[in-house]
């Protein structure tokens, strides 16, 4: 029994590196997520759909496709890959944070929705009474709209993390599945349904991938739950 | 001294008003419902912007259509009370309080922030979130947090309009005594007689978009205009319980 549930080297290799890029995935694309989202609920602008159509494209592609174009543009030879290797050394292709691109990009349009519907529930009348009460609109913004926007950044960050745990097609595509250095925890499942005696170790990657998810979600919630006992006093 | 002349087109109205507001004491904004009374207050705060006209507060242009000025609501040093409270749901009622305060240079705050708690009874809820608050208290909680900023004019827009009877009489009291304590001047939008008989100094009346009359509120109490505009629907004598006066 404890045999069945002992992890390989590889798989635990597979959960770290899955644990790691969502992490930065979400951890990056955060701050990003968080001005876009406010972007779009408040500003008007010429181009404005259009802006929004292209961050939600992830979201109706097929994940392949993605990750072609993800492969197309920070590939080396991509226009935006050649940049970051020749200004910052960055290498995307084949590596770990080329997976962390590519699960950024597909978690990014749920991220922002979330976050939106936050922006859309904050009470327009109390940012006005803080610019009355002395304060800029960034202070504003920091200590009125932003931690009033907390819940719909808690949902989107957890949306997020879980989309970048389960992200296979854009990553396979993009960074293919190098054991170590690119294969996640869903890589690494697929690739042990792919050969013979794999069974025992995908269910245990499968086990994982599900205790993994609820985690997220029962913090999540934990996390909901203190912010509405907090503002209840 | 504040000195307004603005002008506005909103749709098919028009507000088109100039008055003034003395350097202490409660100046009543005066008129029915939708004469324009909020939008002129909020022309005044930096909230929204006339199409043309002037502000001048104690010298100072707030805005100047021909010069081009019109300065943020935050530098404008007007205090605002709206007719919500509008406190910071994740703030505890002292750092509500804090909030504008603790912007101001120490060298301008004339507004003492032990006093004005004594002064509204507050004492007890400082530790509180606003949700634990009656419509009363919060409404004294912002009254506290727009003074504590001590603004060179306090704006009131009908800061009594979402409480009941009872709590009326819990707000009134303090409005009269907190701007006789700091002499700061009060600019109160109403349209209800009553709370304008209690507070006032002087009156200005408001009727779609124009001044139709204005001065100190004994001589205008019995005047014509005043007659006319509370002949409308829309303005109201007032409180049908005079003699509910409950200083809580």
């Amino acid at each position: 029994m404890m045999d069945f549930l002992h992890l390989t080297p590889v798989e635990w290799a597979a959960i770290k590196l899955s644990l790691r890029v969502s992490g930065w995935a979400v951890l990056g694309s955060l701050p990003l997520g968080v001005l876009t989202a406010w972007v779009l609920a408040r500003w008007r602008f010429p181009g404005k759909s259009i802006l929004d159509g292209l961050i939600h494209l992830p979201l109706v592609l097929p994940p392949v496709v993605t990750g072609y174009v993800l492969l197309i543009l920070l590939g080396r030879k991509g226009v935006l890959g050649k940049f970051l290797y020749d200004t910052f050394g960055l290498t995307m292709a084949f590596t770990w944070k080329g997976a962390v691109a590519a699960s950024a990009v597909m978690a990014f349009p749920l991220l922002v929705r979330a976050v939106r519907l936050s922006v859309d529930s904050v009470d327009q009348g109390l940012e006005k009474a803080a610019r009355t009460l002395g304060a800029g609109p960034i202070r504003v913004f920091l200590t009125v709209s932003l931690p009033l926007m907390i819940p719909g950044i808690i949902t989107g960050t957890i949306l997020a993390f879980a989309r970048s745990l389960g992200e296979f097609g854009a990553t396979i595509t993009f960074v293919s599945n190098i054991q170590g250095e690119t294969q996640t925890l869903p890589l690494a499942l697929y690739s042990l349904t792919q050969v013979p005696d794999g069974e025992i170790g995908a269910l245990r990657l499968c086990i994982v991938a599900i205790i993994l998810a609820m985690t997220a979600l029962l913090a999540s919630e934990w996390m909901s739950k203190r912010f509405a006992a907090y503002i209840k006093g | 001294m504040l000195n307004i002349h603005v002008r506005k087109r909103q749709g098919d109205f028009t507000i088109d008003a100039g008055f003034s507001v003395g350097d202490a004491g409660v100046t009543a904004l005066f008129g029915t419902s939708g004469a324009g009374k909020t939008s002129i207050v909020n022309m005044v705060a930096g909230l929204s912007k006339p199409d043309s006209g002037r502000i001048v507060l104690n010298g100072r242009s707030l805005f100047d259509s021909e010069q081009g000025i019109n300065e943020p609501p935050e530098r404008r040093r007007v205090g605002y009370v709206f007719q919500d409270a509008r406190l910071f749901p994740h703030l505890s009622v002292k750092a509500n309080l804090t909030y504008g305060m603790r912007l101001v240079p120490h060298t301008e705050r004339y507004v003492n922030f032990d006093e004005v708690v004594r002064l509204l009874g507050i004492e007890a809820l400082l530790d509180r979130r606003p949700a634990r608050l009656s419509g009363g208290e919060k409404q004294r909680v912002a009254i506290g947090r727009a003074f504590l900023c001590s603004p060179a004019l306090l704006l009131m827009d009908e800061p009594l309009a979402s409480l009941d009877q009872s709590r009326k009489s819990e707000v009134l009291p303090f409005i009269s005594q907190l701007s006789t304590c700091f002499s700061t001047p009060i600019l109160y939008v109403s349209h209800i007689l009553d709370e304008i008989e209690e507070l006032a100094d002087n009156l200005v009346l408001i009727d779609k978009g124009a001044v139709v009359a204005a001065g100190p509120f004994d001589q205008l109490k019995t005047s014509r205009e005043l007659a006319e505009l509370m002949g409308k629907t829309g303005v109201r004598r007032g409180m049908p319980s005079r003699g509910l006066k409950i200083a809580s």
